[in-house]
């Protein structure tokens, strides 16, 4: 992405935003909640377009790609959902059968196969005949995944993937994303704000604030950065240049004006 | 009245039917690759039509009855009982049935597909299908248009049916009329133009109403409130319609 604007109703949510996801390596998006992360994700995967700027997937620039193309490079990724976005019409694997459905004449036996390798790979072979109904939130995320990378994508994007998990589902979906990404040497780009988790992982990360990256670098640098903005991001302090307090009138004054109407 | 907000509303009205308009050209052209997956239009007219026989068969029957009850209570004030079984068929095939079971597919079929396509919408279900290169409308818009474009004839084929049946259990059974009278003065008075009539106007409810459910949950918000409105928004603007195309077709057949 070089020099990146996009504005939501005239406020802008990036200001020349400069970031590049390197082939083969995880990359960690931060930033705080309201800087635009899943924004982001839209403009990479052509949801939406960038106001002005530049976003290459695989060498291309998605403004100048047809809906047809557009859809050709979306088949060269995949993306984990925050809440596994499971179609809830269809069992695990049936879901995660449908896009090799989609694109492929494959036999059914050999579907079958497939589907039960990738579903073995996340831990929920067992659960092939559930529905998504029927399982917890990290299971239903291992099956996004087991999903998402049933097609061999180059590229695995994943949005917020370890909000609402606990511990032990954490460390399962922190694993795989891992092993994912040395396994089949899929790039992977993780947005997130879940600073320590991300640490653990990542080759390359990026911190966003006021539209444009704060700070790049590996997490180690980050960590050790100077920049105020970054300290309290990395630190997770209450109150620094992003403020406790959503602007509003002076607190004593607005407390006190009801007494004197 | 405010003179810009009255434009503001007639503006507003267009817009929204340019959008509808250019909604159903894109599901029409969906439409083509989907007739090749019978698999999910049997599946759809299923959800729409089987899913909506018990309403659509008791209400047939409750129809029926108080058609019989009225109509015979009106023609014996001119001693012409016999035309009851006419009375009965005309005022069910051409009329009753077409619009009942369109108000009723619309309040049963319809909010269901609005809601299930708003939901899919608000959980992210239709992105994950463009993310993962599936045309959402092709896959999931068409599939349901389509479904309930099939089911609404059939419904009101069923409809009629079962009205006759109820209203022959009135006028023969409880109030007397000859059955025999009764069917072949159907047979003699009713032609196929009459059938054509309740079956081309199925079929234009059936678009009609098929396509708000779709276009509704398709755009609807993506948060629970905005579903619900979407929903409720099915099953006015398909009332209406359904009312207002009523009167067109009337008017063009008569």
């Amino acid at each position: 992405m070089r020099g990146v604007h996009y504005a939501v109703g005239g406020r802008p949510i990036f200001a020349g935003l400069d970031l590049q996801a390197r082939r083969g390596r995880i990359t960690a998006i931060m930033g705080p909640s309201g800087t635009g992360k899943t924004t982001l994700l839209k403009l990479i995967t052509a949801q939406m377009a960038a106001d002005r700027g530049e976003v290459r997937v695989f060498g291309e620039d998605l403004a100048a790609l047809s809906r047809g193309r557009i859809y050709a490079l979306r088949k060269r990724m995949g993306m984990l959902f925050q809440n596994g976005a499971l179609l809830t019409d269809m069992d695990v694997f049936e879901n995660v059968a449908f896009p090799v459905r989609e694109h492929s004449d494959l036999p059914e036996a050999l579907i079958h196969k497939l589907v039960l390798t990738k579903l073995q790979a996340v831990g929920l072979r067992g659960a092939a005949g559930l529905m998504p109904g029927e399982l917890s939130g990290g299971m239903a995320r291992r099956v996004a995944l087991a999903r998402a990378i049933v097609m061999d994508p180059e590229v695995l994007i994943y949005d917020e993937p370890f909000v609402g998990l606990d511990p032990i589902s954490l460390g399962v979906i922190l694993r795989l994303i891992k092993h994912m990404n040395a396994a089949l040497g899929i790039t992977s780009i993780v947005v997130s704000h879940d600073v320590r988790e991300l640490a653990t992982i990542a080759d390359d990360s990026y911190l966003l604030s006021g539209g444009r990256v704060a700070a790049a670098g590996a997490p180690a640098q980050l960590r050790a950065s100077d920049s105020a903005a970054v300290r309290q991001f990395m630190t997770g302090s209450a109150d620094g240049p992003v403020a406790f307090h959503y602007p509003a009138p002076d607190y004593a004054a607005q407390l006190f004006a009801a007494d004197e109407s | 009245m405010n003179p810009r907000g009255g434009n503001g509303f007639i503006l507003e009205g267009v817009r929204r039917l340019g959008a509808v308009t250019i909604f159903l050209v894109w599901l029409l052209l969906a439409s083509v690759p989907a007739l090749g997956r019978p698999r999910l239009l049997v599946h759809q007219v299923y959800n729409a039509g089987a899913r909506s026989l018990i309403i659509i068969m008791l209400s047939g029957l409750f129809v029926g009855m108080v058609l019989g009850l009225q109509a015979f209570n009106l023609l014996q004030r001119f001693g012409s009982e016999e035309a009851l079984g006419t009375a009965a068929a005309l005022g069910l095939l051409k009329e009753l049935s077409p619009v009942i079971t369109a108000l009723l597919f619309a309040g049963r079929a319809g909010t269901a597909l609005t809601s299930e396509i708003g939901l899919m919408r608000a959980t992210d279900q239709l992105t994950a299908m463009e993310i993962m290169a599936v045309d959402p409308l092709r896959h999931v818009a068409a599939p349901r248009f389509l479904g309930g474009v099939v089911a609404m004839p059939l419904l009101t084929v069923i409809f009629s049916v079962i009205g006759l049946y109820g209203a022959q259990l009135i006028g023969v059974q409880l109030m007397g009329v000859d059955k025999g009278v009764f069917w072949s003065q159907m047979q003699g008075s009713v032609g196929l133009h009459d059938v054509s009539e309740g079956v081309v106007k199925s079929l234009v409810f059936g678009v009609a109403c098929s396509l708000i459910a779709v276009h509704e949950g398709y755009h609807a918000e993506p948060t629970a409130e905005g579903v619900g409105l979407a929903t409720t928004r099915t099953v006015v603007a398909s009332s209406v319609i359904t009312l207002l195309l009523d009167y067109v077709l009337t008017a063009v057949f008569l």
